[in-house]
This record gives structure tokens, sequence and C-alpha cells, in this order.
């Protein structure tokens, strides 16, 4: 026998969890835009139902489409199995309340997107989840904030918009310590440019909407389970320990080993939520990740040019990105993410607020929307979009300030984008 | 279910039914550094379906206690000591890889406990590598990438789970990690140093079945020959496309083979 060698990434994000299809040939995935499918007979019907056989039942729990996509995201974040979603909100959501019921305590990240922020501050309260928001560069103010009644810590790889960067490695450590998973929100990085689950992370999910898509088509999200958390020697997640009588007592944990959770989010949270991806919008997706690592190696490509560009340009305040020497995380972002930070940065323009909305104004290639990981370059100003329900204190907290721009950027020839900017910053320092 | 045996408690899956002596039983015998899991789907289906089922832990595996059985024979007669514990006389015996030898040299040296017999990627004998074997000793992470790259067709590595959303790889490994150290190595050397089964497949007196993936390059079918020849009432069934790791990469295909011997 040869020396056994796994498949590289760029080979899984193009063949992970597909053939050519038996049946007609095809080479690129179906679309199997079905709602249901045909049983060979009532034993067949009860097989499927109670996981002796394999198959699919109803595409809100799932699909032969988004099938391919599952295995192909959890290959290349090296997890056991993932579940398609019907938005990045929903894979958070479906994490969550896969293993967190009322009663339990959340330690997160206080640098998070601000959908993110609402559904922990404010929705999940009202059905008894409460989350303690914690300064993630400080992994000590994760551990200080633990409670008994704590079940997950969390955070995003970079955080949003201030890109901290989260040492995953010790709020895993501090997670495990206290019998607990930590979930990584890493839309920001994929596992082109950062895989939480070598770095000690248990669950990931992602907005599969951003860099895994690349093309700014579709809403969808994804759960990944890493296969690698105790959750029995824990003894805190009776979801997956305990007989849950809305599957005849099965003990996910006993009969699923290492893919309790995501076999639990799958027989309960996809089925009783219902927060499903089309099958289409799988399709798209798996478009998008066929070139993940060509267009993450663009994306940071053309970041660090137009950062370079802008860093000492005298329109400008000051730029945030981790790979810039007087950002904060820099040395982390060398140790965690070797390949890049991503294509998401942050600087304000002098001349505060009515600068920053004239720029915004002015720009024509870079479009003003809420949205990031698109391939084309977008711009928004966090403090009056994406994150305009959190108070001035919780934006200062999370290091938004009011003039604050924040860019995605895109495929472009830099050259454009450079020229792009250039108008605008004129424009915005004639205010 | 817990089983107290004189020297441990050890586990069983049992599809959370009870054991009812008036049911014909099952049982299934994973392989090294693997345990009842890989068993789930056919031990529920056996189970809703009027049997007994064991998916036994074997010990230092999964939730049974250790100590370790160090050679084929002993787990063998772990096997035996289960179904004498539970007041089983007889059961059709399952077994994949490790397991396989497991409820092969059962089913010879005590025919009369055996109703029928499954080998699920099973070859005699189990030769296994010096690169392996040397990996396993020191409980080097290369020994599970061994097992598990190995273990899977060339293409089950790229996924295709008939189970959806499942990176079957992934999974295989996890499984593997689990394993506390000195586990994996215990199996393959005892699959390594069992070197008198052929003499003993004569003895079988049940209707065998050899389940074998063509893609298998752990114990490729080829290998599997010799055995298949030397039992008595024996038939083979080849999933095509199929490696080692038969229950993860055709569940339901080794399903329906079961059923033809169970």
């Amino acid at each position: 026998m040869a020396t056994p060698k796994y498949i590289h990434f760029d080979t899984l994000s193009l063949h992970a969890g597909q053939h050519p299809d038996e049946a007609t040939g095809a080479r690129a995935v179906p679309i199997f835009q079905t709602a249901s499918y045909v049983f060979k007979s009532p034993d067949h019907a009860a097989s499927i139902f109670n996981i002796e056989r394999t198959g699919h039942v109803y595409s809100r729990i799932s699909n032969p489409t988004n099938a391919v996509l599952e295995e192909r995201i959890s290959a290349l974040e090296g997890g056991v199995g993932a579940i398609c979603t019907a938005s990045g909100q929903a894979a958070c959501h479906l994490a969550i309340t896969t293993i967190l019921g009322a009663g339990s305590h959340i330690v997160s990240s206080q640098s998070i997107y601000g959908g993110t922020h609402n559904l922990l501050a404010y929705t999940l309260p009202r059905f008894g989840i409460e989350t303690t928001f914690v300064d993630p560069r400080n992994p000590q103010a994760f551990r200080d904030a633990i409670r008994p009644n704590t079940r997950l810590l969390f955070g995003e790889t970079l955080g949003n918009p201030g890109l901290e960067v989260l040492n995953i490695p010790a709020v895993a450590d501090i997670a495990h310590e206290n019998g607990l998973p930590l979930l990584i929100d890493s839309t920001f990085t994929t596992p082109y440019l950062c895989k939480p689950f070598e770095l000690g992370a248990d669950l990931i999910f992602h907005s599969a909407t951003k860099f895994l898509s690349g093309h700014g088509i579709v809403i969808g999200g994804m759960v990944v389970d890493s296969g690698k958390f105790d959750w029995e020697a824990s003894g805190r997640f009776p979801t997956l320990t305990e007989p849950y009588a809305g599957f005849h007592d099965l003990d996910f944990v006993e009969e699923f080993g290492p893919a309790a959770f995501i076999t639990r989010a799958r027989k309960e949270g996809a089925r009783d939520f219902g927060a499903c991806m089309s099958p289409t919008t799988a399709f798209h997706v798996l478009q998008g990740v066929e070139t993940l690592s060509l267009r993450m190696q663009k994306h940071v490509e053309n970041t660090r040019y137009i950062v370079d560009h802008l860093k000492d340009h005298k329109a400008v305040d000051w730029v945030s990105y981790p790979e810039l020497p007087d950002h904060p995380d820099h040395e982390l972002a060398k140790e965690l993410l070797p390949r890049g930070c991503g294509a998401v940065f942050s600087f304000s323009i002098k001349g505060g607020r009515p600068a920053g909305q004239k720029f915004i104004e002015k720009v024509q290639l870079f479009s003003h929307l809420a949205n990031i990981g698109d391939a084309k370059s977008l711009v928004i100003h966090p403090a009056s979009t994406t994150h305009h329900r959190m108070d001035a204190q919780a934006l200062e907290a999370a290091g938004i300030s009011e003039g604050l721009i924040r860019m995605s950027v895109g495929l472009e020839d830099t050259n454009d984008l450079i020229d792009d900017l250039e108008r605008a910053l004129r424009a915005s320092q004639k205010v | 279910m817990e089983i107290k045996l004189k020297q441990q408690t050890v586990y069983a899956f049992t599809a959370g039914r009870d054991i009812d002596a008036n049911k014909p039983a099952v049982v299934f015998v994973h392989g090294t550094g693997l345990d009842h899991t890989v068993w789930t789907l056919p031990a529920r289906y056996f189970g809703r379906h009027g049997f007994n089922v064991l998916a036994i832990d074997l010990p230092g595996h999964g939730r049974s206690e250790g100590p370790l059985r160090s050679t084929i024979e002993d787990m063998a007669d772990f096997l035996i000591e289960i179904l004498d514990a539970l007041n089983i006389d007889q059961a059709a015996l399952v077994g994949h890889s490790m397991g396989s030898l497991v409820v092969f040299d059962a089913a010879a040296r005590y025919p009369d406990r055996a109703r029928s017999l499954a080998l699920l990627g099973t070859a005699l004998p189990m030769a296994v590598t010096d690169a392996l074997l040397e990996s396993a000793i020191q409980n080097k992470h290369d020994a599970i990438d061994m097992l598990t790259i190995w273990g899977y067709s060339q293409s089950a590595q790229l996924g295709g789970s008939e189970t959806p959303g499942m990176w079957m790889v992934g999974n295989t490994m996890r499984l593997f990690e689990q394993s506390d150290p000195g586990v994996i190595y215990n199996g393959l050397n005892a699959c390594n140093e069992y070197r008198d089964g052929l003499k003993r497949a004569q003895n079988i007196t049940c209707p065998t079945l050899l389940i074998l993936g063509d893609r298998d390059i752990m114990t490729p079918p080829f290998n599997a020959k010799q055995v298949a020849g030397k039992i008595p009432d024996s038939s083979t069934v080849i999933l095509p496309g199929t490696g080692h790791s038969l229950m993860s990469e055709k569940p339901d295909a080794v399903l329906d083979a079961l059923l033809t011997i169970v």
C-alpha cells in the first residue's frame, strides 16, 4: 500500500459529496427540485423514517442537492456532517437550539454581526436563553462570564465590523476546561482562510450568502459539526445524551457517537423549525464553492492592495485590517490566518459622518448595500444600517464609531477600484 | 444496555429494546478502534423486526470497560460470555473487519451458538502492514490516517454518503480518535496474529455469508476467497465500488445482504 493521502482542499471544493449522476451521467450536481420522495414499500418508508435505511423523506429535512453541499462544506471544514439552512441566521439559531433551552446561558463575543447580536440580546431571552457579551480580545473575559447554566461559548473568526481576531485556541481551551463547546461564525474567513475545528472549535456556522457562494444571488446558511466534543463527558447536554421523546426515546450520543449533534439538529431542528435551504439555492452555493480558493486568494490580494492605498491616505483617519502592523491583533492574525485576513476591512474618513455619507454617495463601482462577500465590491455605514439597533454604548463596545465605513472588497481590477475610491474620497473632503 | 460480566461491565446497543427470550438474536461486532455505532442502522432495523439486537462494544471500546482482550480467541470468548450472561443460546453473528474474525472464531469454536454467520470486510489471514502496526503501537495519528483512508474506496473518499449530509471520512476518523491509547494497536495486532483461522473454518456448521467490497484495499475480496472455500456452507456477496467501510459506504446494500442470512 502506498502512503495514505487525504484529498486536498481544491479537489474537495470541486468534488466532495458528488459523483456523476448514475441515472443520467450528469457531471454537474443536479437540482433535485422536489418536496418529497417516493417510497418503495411501506416497510421501506418505515425504515427510512426510523433511521434504519438511508434516504430522503421530505426536503425540509434533507434533499439530494443540499446533501452534496452539506458534505462538501463538512469536508472542507474537517467535520463529520453539516446541514444547509435558509440563512446564516437560521444556521446560528439551529446550532444554538439543538443544545440550549430555557434557563441556559451563552457567553458571546460582543463584536459580532448585528443580526446575531439581535438574536442573542433581544430575541432568545424571550425564550429563556440569556447571553453575556464579552471583549473578544480578552479570552479571560469568556472564562469570567461562565455561569453554572452556561452551555455555549460563541465568537466570530473576525469580529464584525472591527475585525477583532478571535483567539480560537485560547477560547476553545477555556470552553473545554468548563465542559462547554465553542461555536464559531466563520463567514468572514471561509475554510480557505481559517479552519476553526483545527484550532479547537466544536461547531461552525456560515452565512453561505457571503464568500462561500460569492455571487450575492442567494440567502443560505450552514451548520457544521466537528464531531469532537464529548457531550456525554460534559454531562450538560440532555438533548444529546438522554432519550428524546420526540423520536422514540432516541439517545443521539448512544446511537450516533461523533455525529450526535448534527443528527439531532436534522431530526429535530430541521424537522420542527423548518428553516431549510432551497435545493436551487444549494446548487448556486455549490457553484461558488467550486472556485472558493481562487476567489479568496483574489479577494485577499485586492484587499491588501486597497488597504495599502488607504492606510496613509490624506483623507483617511485610520484603516483597520489585521494584516496592518498597528492592528491590535496583528500577531495573532499572522498565527491563525496565515493565508490572509479576508476581504472585509473598515476605515474612517476625515470629516466624520457627513464626509462618510458623501463618500458612500459618490462611489460607483462599490455598491452601497447590506452584505459582504460578493464578487463585487461593497460598502456600508454600519452605525446606520447593520448595527443600527445597537445603542451608543453597545456600538462603542463593539468598536463601531459613527464615521466608520466597512468595505467588502470584490474581484474587480484594483486600478478601477482605486479610481472609484479616489473620486469618492475627493468628494468627501469637500463637504 | 449494560451487561455485568465476572471481570467487567460492558455495553451492547439493543436498539432501545429489552431482551426477549422468545425472539431470535443477532449480535454485531465492530472492528478495531470502533464501536457499536457503526451498526446503528441495521441494529435499529432488526430491532423493529422482531430480533433481540446486541451491537456490542468489545472490552476497552466504546462504553465497555477494559481490560482489552488481546487475541481474537479472547474476544470470541468474550462474545460467548455475553450470550451466556443474557441466557441466549444461539444468535446470528455479524462482524466487520476484526469483528469478522471474532464472530468467525466464535462460530468455529462454539458452533452450537451460531445460528448464522455474516463476515463483512474479512480476510484470513488478516495481515497488517508493518507501517500500520508501527504507527499504532506508538499511538500516532498516522495509524488513524491509514485506517481511515485505506478504509474507504477511492470513490468514497470524495463522499457521496447515502446518509444525507454526512462526511463519512470525517466520522470514521473521529471514531478512531475517540479510542484510548493502545486500543487500535491491540486490535491490529490481534488480527495480525490470528493465523490458525483457516484450520478452524471447517468446524463452522451454520450458513455463512461473506459481504465484501470490490474496492476494499485492506481486506481485498481475493484474500477472502480462501476462507470462503473452506467454510462448508458459505456464499459471497460483493458490493461494487465499495471499500472496507461497508456499513458506512453502502448501508442499504449491507442491510439487504444481511436480510438473506440473519
